[in-house]
């Protein structure tokens, strides 16, 4: 209803009501950033998370630690093994003597995979042309297993071709890396990191800010105020949605300028994506809290409840495209998940809100939703 | 003696009576284990083909069904132009672009002029990448020797890789992910509720009263940890127990060893929430300070990324890092059936992990206060 379809009694009331709205809101500020050690464990903890993730998670295949067994000890196998060296994807770890040795440097831990250049390999070379050449791979690390047996291939391969023991089938092979020329592994984990970081903050700010106020009874104490209770609530919330959206521009712009993430799409796009987010994010921990009765509660349901699906089900650890469906079902009531998809698609793809208005759609569907229950929730408990 | 024992029971029977947190301590964690092992799987599969054939010749279909006919690919989209192909790949349609030039027939019969074959890869993921290049430039070498046929292969020799799977034969993600994931589980709550329930009784005042009994300060402090200790052991072998039954996780090893590492394990979780508790001042701070070094755990542990990748002073820093040991010492003992020789450096280092940790929470801790 219009503004000026009230009677002027009729205005005042509303104007006070604002008024008294306004200082409500004034008052949460006071109280959150009168705190300043959780000012500051807000603040350091996320930038602190995003520097050690980007710098230390990276799945660029280096230095990986193998064994040598090498029986034959014939020029070519010297050769083969100088070559695997020099690719510097490796690090020769140990040496065996004997093939009893492989289960123990195993065991041991200490190297990753053995090659095994059997004692008949140079006689299998010149006479039969063909000559195996054992790579035992310790796959109860299988990303590792797959990744140097596939790389040590390609590097025999290549020696094979070079030492034109194979024809390489006489074709170029060229390939272009699209989105991602040189293959740097913080395209894939920020985006993640920053999904699951500004999730856990947002959600758990509210739904323990909530529960607390619950616990201490000064909710109730509230409620016998003028202000209406969703008012109480929006006005608890807004501190939180700026001190999360300052934390998420925080983030992103780290991302950019320390990890070199790239910024091809529009910045209007990408604030909207982070403002959507974040409301989601907060009105999951409204939806929360109306649930639970104490912040321990809280803290157990936002932390036990959303870090670990939000991290193996969002894309940010497995792909989504290989989990079962059942599991991909839920991966798409996960707001991350779309999160994840709005980030890499602005940021790093360029993409305009034609390609994109479908997560956008999605997370605030979630936000309606969420708040909708929360709702029912509170009508019940009165 | 006996006052630890009366505190542990007060503690059980508030653990017990609290209805709302009982299962997210004990039930909740247990199901989440299973639910996100059935994700655990990075394996690649029905990529998605755009096919951009300038050629249209035989040879060309022909490679063309190569790629299609492994499992790997399934063709999805024909492409005639590179905005199209741009199109494709910015909706995330397609995976792969697979252009094959003009005149690929005619050049592949020629030996002095290779024909050139161009893929467009979705980058984004970048291991992901890695692997789909490998595939698609083994699928083109393998279909280009057998169109020339063999025959200037013969003559010279060959190295041949020959590629055994230990301990894992069927690459099977779950065996190795399951007491992984249970080992994150079960840390992630055990600091979560170690530093929880101390800053709880402070914030609401009720080590106060403990103060004025005779409970000095390492019996408060055992008397909180041990029925913690005892929710570790819960989730630690439910998870196992469950995973066994559901994933058929291997057990090469001794159980009793793994259980001997848990015992000395659960101490370093329990001191570093311990420790956190003395450090904050509320609930709220405590909870982010844990989540801060839990996230940081979890992700450093070796489970989902590698650990030997790592920068130098990550490792470093990683050798902090409780969970990478369990990670490891999980790998050794049910997949590779180490015995104590080798779990025994594991379990020295815990133990004084654990006495430190614990030691330095106890100094900090100030029953005054």
């Amino acid at each position: 209803m219009p503004y000026f379809n009230f009677s002027p009694a009729e205005r005042q009331t509303k104007y006070n009501l604002m008024k008294k709205f306004y200082a409500f809101v004034q008052k949460e500020f006071y109280h959150i950033f009168r705190d300043t050690r959780t000012m500051m464990i807000l603040f350091a903890l996320p930038i602190a998370l995003v520097i050690i993730f980007g710098y230390a998670l990276n799945n660029d295949f280096k230095n990986i630690p193998i064994g040598i067994l090498n029986q034959s000890k014939d020029q070519t196998s010297e050769k083969l093994i100088h070559r695997i060296v020099g690719s510097g994807y490796f690090v020769v770890e140990q040496t065996l003597e004997k093939p009893q040795d492989i289960p123990k440097a195993f065991k041991s831990g200490k190297v990753k995979l053995v090659v095994f250049f059997p004692s008949s390999f140079q006689q299998d070379l010149y006479h039969a042309k063909k000559a195996p050449v054992q790579l035992i791979a310790d796959a109860s690390d299988i990303n590792t297993a797959i990744n140097t047996t596939s790389y040590l291939s390609g590097i025999i391969g290549e020696f094979n071709n070079e030492n034109g023991r194979e024809n390489s089938g006489g074709v170029q092979l060229s390939s272009r890396m699209i989105f991602n020329q040189r293959l740097l592994s913080v395209y894939l984990f920020i985006p993640g990191v920053i999904a699951l970081i500004l999730l856990i903050i947002s959600a758990l700010l509210t739904s323990v800010t909530l529960a607390r106020e619950k616990e201490t009874g000064t909710l109730e104490l509230l409620s016998i105020s003028p202000i209406s209770p969703y008012m109480i609530i929006i006005g608890k919330v807004i501190p939180y949605l700026i001190l999360s959206l300052l934390n998420s521009f925080i983030i992103i712009l780290l991302g950019i300028f320390v990890f070199g993430l790239p910024m091809v799409g529009s910045v209007a796009l990408l604030i909207l994506a982070c403002f959507v987010y974040t409301v989601a994010s907060l009105s999951l921990g409204i939806l929360i809290s109306t649930r639970v009765e104490t912040q321990q509660a809280a803290m157990f349901a936002s932390l036990v409840s959303l870090m670990m699906p939000t991290m193996l089900l969002s894309g940010f650890i497995f792909p989504i495209e290989s989990l079962p469906l059942p599991l991909q079902l839920i991966s798409n009531i996960i707001p991350a998940t779309h999160f994840i998809i709005l980030i890499k698609s602005i940021m790093i793809k360029g993409a305009g809100i034609s390609l994109i208005w479908k997560p956008f759609f999605i997370l605030i569907a979630m936000t309606a939703v969420f708040i909708l229950v929360s709702i029912q929730s509170l009508k019940r408990n009165k | 003696m006996r006052n630890i024992l009366v505190l542990v029971r007060k503690e059980f029977l508030q653990i017990f009576r609290n209805r709302q947190l009982l299962p997210f301590m004990t039930v909740l964690p247990v199901v989440q284990v299973i639910l996100l092992t059935f994700a655990a799987n990075y394996e690649i599969k029905n990529l998605r083909l755009g096919i951009w054939d300038l050629d249209q010749s035989a040879s060309s279909s022909q490679l063309v069904h190569k790629f299609t006919g492994a499992n790997f690919f399934q063709a999805t989209d024909l492409i005639d132009n590179q905005k199209k192909a741009d199109d494709l790949l910015m909706q995330d349609a397609i995976d792969l672009v697979l252009v094959i030039p003009k005149d690929f027939e005619k050049n592949s019969k020629l030996q002095n002029s290779p024909p050139a074959v161009q893929f467009q890869i979705n980058a984004l993921n970048n291991s992901k990448a890695g692997i789909v290049q490998n595939y698609a430039n083994a699928i083109t070498q393998d279909f280009m020797s057998e169109l020339r046929g063999n025959a200037n292969v013969i003559g010279s020799a060959k190295i041949i890789p020959v590629t055994n799977f230990w301990y894992n034969p069927t690459l099977n993600y779950k065996t190795i992910m399951l007491p992984g994931i249970v080992a994150e589980v079960m840390t992630l709550i055990i600091i979560l509720i170690c530093a929880l329930n101390v800053v709880r009784e402070r914030e609401i005042g009720t080590i106060e009263q403990l103060n004025v009994t005779p409970l000095k300060k390492h019996e408060f402090i055992l008397g909180k940890l041990i029925p913690f200790w005892f929710i570790g052991h819960f989730i630690f072998w439910a998870g196992i127990a469950l995973g066994r039954l559901i994933f058929h996780i291997p057990m090469v090893g001794s159980l009793g060893l793994l259980e001997l590492f848990l015992a000395i394990f659960l101490f370093v979780p329990l001191g570093i929430g311990l420790f956190i508790s003395t450090a904050v001042e509320t609930q709220q701070q405590a909870l982010f300070t844990s989540f801060f070094f839990i996230i940081l755990f979890i992700l450093m542990c070796g489970l989902f990324t590698p650990v030997e990748t790592m920068p130098d002073w990550a490792q470093w820093v990683n050798q902090l890092n409780p969970l990478k040991y369990f990670v490891e010492v999980n790998r050794l003992i049910l997949l590779k059936g180490s015995g104590f020789a080798e779990i025994y450096p594991f379990i020295l280092k815990m133990f004084v992990y654990g006495i430190g940790i614990n030691a330095l929470a106890i100094w900090r801790f100030k029953k005054t206060s």
